[in-house]
């Protein structure tokens, strides 16, 4: 096994294991905010480390940088998205979850 | 190489099934629009993978359209639903 082909496939699982973490955390956790904790830091990181994986395979120049742009605008977007629909949830008047007994 | 990639194609595809439990479930619209963003970056992440597995480089382009269309669908939803007096 070559050192590229070990990179690549030490990337994909890292990349497959932070996205099992964000879906048992989007479907686990209780309230919106919560969720969109799991779905904005472990997918973000999944999304980003498989991404890398696939920028690695490439050996034409211009490819490269595509996956690389991919990469960044995922890294931009994901925890902007997720910050918008945290901040419109607040606006339509859902409270944060708490334990019973504990307001 | 090419079985790791599709394997990892694969893995993303089963948890993106498990966001759709989210997205089914609810209870809220803004529980449903996470699930649903969640699905589109997998799915981002699958095109990439099997252009890489296949050797289509012309799907990135396809990935990447995707990955923009993705985050306006979020942005579109979250601002669009609440009256705060304009666009943004």
């Amino acid at each position: 096994m070559t050192p590229l082909e070990l990179a690549v496939l030490v990337l994909a699982v890292g990349g497959v294991f932070f996205a099992v973490v964000a879906a048992v955390g989007l479907v686990r956790l209780p309230d919106i905010y919560t969720r969109t904790h799991a779905a904005s830091k472990s997918e973000t990181l999944g999304t980003v480390l498989a991404l890398a994986a696939v920028t690695l395979v490439f050996d034409s120049w211009l490819t490269t940088v595509k996956a690389a742009l991919l990469v960044a605008f995922m890294f931009l977007t994901n925890p902007t998205a997720a910050h918008a629909i945290a901040r419109a949830a607040d606006d339509q008047g859902i409270r944060p979850w708490t334990k019973e007994g504990d307001e | 190489m090419t079985q790791v990639l599709l394997g990892a194609a694969a893995a993303f595809v089963a948890v993106s099934l498990v966001a759709l439990y989210r997205a089914v479930r609810g209870p809220t619209m803004p529980d449903r629009v996470v699930a649903v963003n969640v699905v589109g970056s997998n799915t981002v992440v699958v095109i990439a993978l099997l252009a890489a597995a296949l050797g289509e480089a012309v799907a990135l382009d396809i990935a990447l359209v995707y990955a923009l269309l993705n985050f306006l669908l979020s942005v579109a939803i979250s601002k669009f639903t609440v009256e705060r007096g304009g666009v943004l």
